[in-house]
């Protein structure tokens, strides 16, 4: 590996991570979806912040776009509060009219920056290392890839600290406000965290797949634990995953790293949503099957219960006569047969159903149940 | 004026762009009524980001970029977008929100990836497609109108045909079931319309921006009508006025792309909407507001004076200002109200005497007849 790539893969690793943080607590409060508007709306912000300063790599910019992400954040929720439009369409309304201002400002005034909205929002993660980060001349590596640890370790402290607070305002919002800590304002940091990631990510990944990066590895990591911590663990982890596979499937096949990146992330939740050991379909699919047949052999079992012993039990259990008697049809209450001989329920002899002692015991049970 | 529309008619471009986008504005407008009025504004973001994969795909094995060939590719990646959503959050314990995000972003991502494949194609047959992402209605031909035609009007045919149906399931989808509708298929058929809807646009106004062409018409409309019919062809018109005033000041003024020059247009008739729109408008409502206040502060005043002459022998005993404000603390507005009242003929001002001796003169107020005639009714024996 040249140096290049290994930096690439560094400054993805970190986007990757410092995004997945915050959007654990997107994808459990719902809101997954102002991860999009902020990282549209940002794009004003930069915009505005570009006209005031007119240096693109001034840090100014990055706290401008960060506040626009906040004041998209209250317009959705004053538009919301006039109770006039539902919550889903104030989102839908307050991004689009920012991102189109932000737009029609680039195009009439700043169409010969470098600021064009294509990179806004795909980003060219392999431009990233060209931009070093100098101090007293010497080179300290990439400067996008110092601006993203500083906000990953701006997104841990942030979670460390107020790791009790996120928990119960996430969970129980009710009763966060009663205990006297304010969700609003939790809210708002919560938002300032996502704002700050989202644009400190944006000239690497791009606005819409750092969506991805903040959305996908929660929802996949949601699906494996039912703990917060573990939660944010994984989601990192899936993150990471994502950001190295990403960059190699795309230096094999020369595309968008960034592009890639994001593709990554719905694979492996999509492996995830198959496969996962407890909620996979795949999982629930056998769970369902085995419960079927679970279900019609203690059936049986307590049906040949009823007749042991009895002066009908040659009529009653033979394997023929349960068609008859439950109305099965004969394949499935062959494949019933199979099931609880199987697992030594019932032994059979001259086509005769005989209940074992495990049998019997599990008769009992299901009737006393 | 007469200039412009002039040129509209003569110049091809700018006839085919304005067509376009008021055909665009029509289709999205009438179906985003029913996505927001079911609550799924966001899929259509989610839909129309999710199709650019689709146009990639469709160019790369077919290697053609005819609009058909591109809108059935956009079609067919959409819808299947859609319905992954619904299938993980059937499926798992993901809420729609993450699940809607989480498709849209990789979608679109996994589009970057395609274009920057397609763009190592050795013919310059690629360049355009990149059109989708922001939208270029100066780039729209005859043929892109004719094929936003065959799609988008039989939506529309769809609509008026299935009219009762659609209401009955956006509105109440429990009794539609109940009542023997098949309400599965009818929510198939709404998604892949408004898909077939959100992708006619793409080429308008871009996949960043196509979703608001179906949330703000609607959103817009809702203010001025609780009737579903009216709400529909409203938002249908805002659709088509937002198009092709949008598409008309783009084409004006210099550098001002079209697709964000008509949501901004169709952005400032729902804040307009949202404000003035009568019964609804945050402007009138906050009006009705005062007018109420006002009205309970005047009914208060009246009875307190009810109340104090009731309590006094002489039925023409007047009571200073101070008397009355005291009683309706938290009240406020009396002495507006006693304006109010006395231009009424309710009440009267007199002059008369406080303290010990009645030394002091001031303003008292008290009721005509007809004043305590109206609160009498008003109050009846309660008062005492």
């Amino acid at each position: 590996m040249t140096q290049t790539q290994v930096e690439i893969q560094l400054i993805g690793i970190v986007v990757a991570a410092a995004c997945a943080l915050p959007g654990v607590f997107l994808v459990l409060r719902r809101m997954a979806f102002m991860s999009d508007a902020i990282s549209h709306s940002m794009l004003l912000g930069l915009v505005i912040g570009f006209f005031v300063v007119e240096d693109l790599t001034s840090p100014f910019l990055i706290f401008a776009a960060a506040i626009t992400g906040l004041v998209t954040v209250a317009l959705v929720e004053l538009l919301h509060r006039t109770r006039l439009v539902a919550e889903d369409a104030s989102i839908g309304l307050v991004f689009p009219v920012l991102f189109s201002i932000g737009v029609l400002l680039i195009s009439k005034y700043a169409g010969n920056v470098h600021l064009d909205t294509d990179a806004v929002l795909m980003g060219e993660i392999a431009f990233a290392p060209f931009s070093r980060f100098l101090v007293a001349g010497i080179d300290l590596g990439p400067r996008s890839l110092w601006i993203m640890i500083g906000i990953f370790l701006f997104n841990v402290v942030f979670i460390l600290i107020f790791f009790k607070e996120l928990k119960l305002s996430t969970f129980d919002s009710g009763l966060a406000a009663a205990l006297g800590f304010s969700p609003v304002l939790l809210n708002y940091a919560l938002m300032f965290s996502v704002s700050i990631t989202t644009v400190g990510a944006f000239d690497t990944v791009g606005a819409i797949l750092v969506v991805a990066l903040m959305i996908a590895p929660p929802s996949a990591a949601y699906l494996l634990t039912d703990r917060l911590d573990r939660m944010l663990f994984i989601s990192v982890l899936y993150g990471v995953a994502a950001a190295i596979t990403g960059y190699w499937a795309a230096h094999f096949f020369d595309v968008s790293i960034a592009g890639s990146m994001a593709s990554m992330t719905g694979v492996l939740f999509g492996l995830t949503f198959l496969f996962a050991p407890k909620r996979g379909l795949f999982s629930q699919w056998k769970r369902h099957r085995t419960q079927k047949w679970e279900f019609s052999a203690r059936m049986l079992l307590v049906h040949l219960h009823q007749h042991e012993d009895s002066p009908s039990a040659m009529v009653e259990c033979r394997i023929d006569h349960l068609q008859e008697h439950l109305s099965w049809e004969e394949s499935f209450s062959q494949q019933t047969v199979r099931y609880a001989q199987k697992r030594e329920f019932i032994r059979i002899s001259d086509g005769i159903l005989y209940l074992t002692q495990d049998g019997r015991t599990l008769a009992r049970q299901v009737l006393v149940e | 004026m007469f200039e412009l529309i002039e040129t509209i008619f003569h110049d091809y471009t700018l006839r085919t762009v304005t067509f376009g986008s008021g055909l665009l504005g029509i289709i999205s407008g009438a179906l985003g009524t029913f996505a927001v009025l079911r609550r799924r504004s966001l899929l259509g973001d989610a839909i129309s980001h999710a199709a650019l994969p689709g146009v990639c795909l469709a160019f790369i094995l077919t290697g053609m970029k005819s609009p058909l060939v591109l809108f059935i590719g956009a079609i067919i990646v959409g819808w299947t977008a859609a319905m992954i959503v619904s299938g993980i959050v059937r499926n798992s314990r993901i809420k729609e929100d993450s699940a809607l995000g989480l498709v849209m972003s990789v979608f679109f991502g996994f589009g970057l990836v395609l274009l920057t494949y397609i763009q190592k194609f050795p013919n310059a047959q690629q360049a355009g497609l990149e059109s989708f992402l922001f939208g270029q209605a100066a780039t729209l031909l005859q043929r892109d109108l004719t094929v936003m035609a065959i799609l988008g009007i039989p939506l529309l045919l769809i609509t008026a045909l299935l009219w009762k149906e659609l209401k009955l399931f956006t509105f109440d989808p429990d009794f539609a079931a109940i009542q023997g509708f098949p309400v599965k298929k009818i929510e198939y058929l709404l998604t892949s319309m408004i898909v077939i809807g959100i992708v006619i646009g793409l080429q308008t106004v871009g996949v960043v921006l196509m979703s608001a062409m179906l949330i703000a018409p609607a959103a817009a409309a809702r203010q001025w009508t609780n009737r579903l019919e009216i709400m529909t062809i409203l938002a249908a018109f805002f659709g088509a006025v937002a198009g092709i005033s949008g598409a008309l000041i783009s084409s004006v003024a210099e550098k001002l792309p079209t697709g964000p020059m008509i949501v901004l247009v169709i952005s400032a008739i729902t804040l307009f909407s949202l404000f003035f729109a009568p019964l609804r408008g945050l402007v009138w409502h906050r009006i009705r507001q005062i007018h109420n206040r006002r009205q309970l502060q005047l009914q208060a005043v009246l009875e307190d004076l009810y109340i104090l002459s009731t309590q006094h022998k002489e039925a023409d005993h007047a009571h200073p200002i101070e008397v009355l404000r005291s009683m309706s603390l938290g009240h406020g507005g009396v002495d507006r109200s006693l304006k109010e009242l006395e231009n009424r003929g309710l009440v009267y001002r007199k002059t008369v005497g406080v303290g010990v001796l009645k030394e002091v003169f001031v303003q008292g107020w008290s009721l005509t007849e007809k004043g305590n005639q109206e609160a009498h009714g008003k109050l009846g024996g309660d008062a005492r």
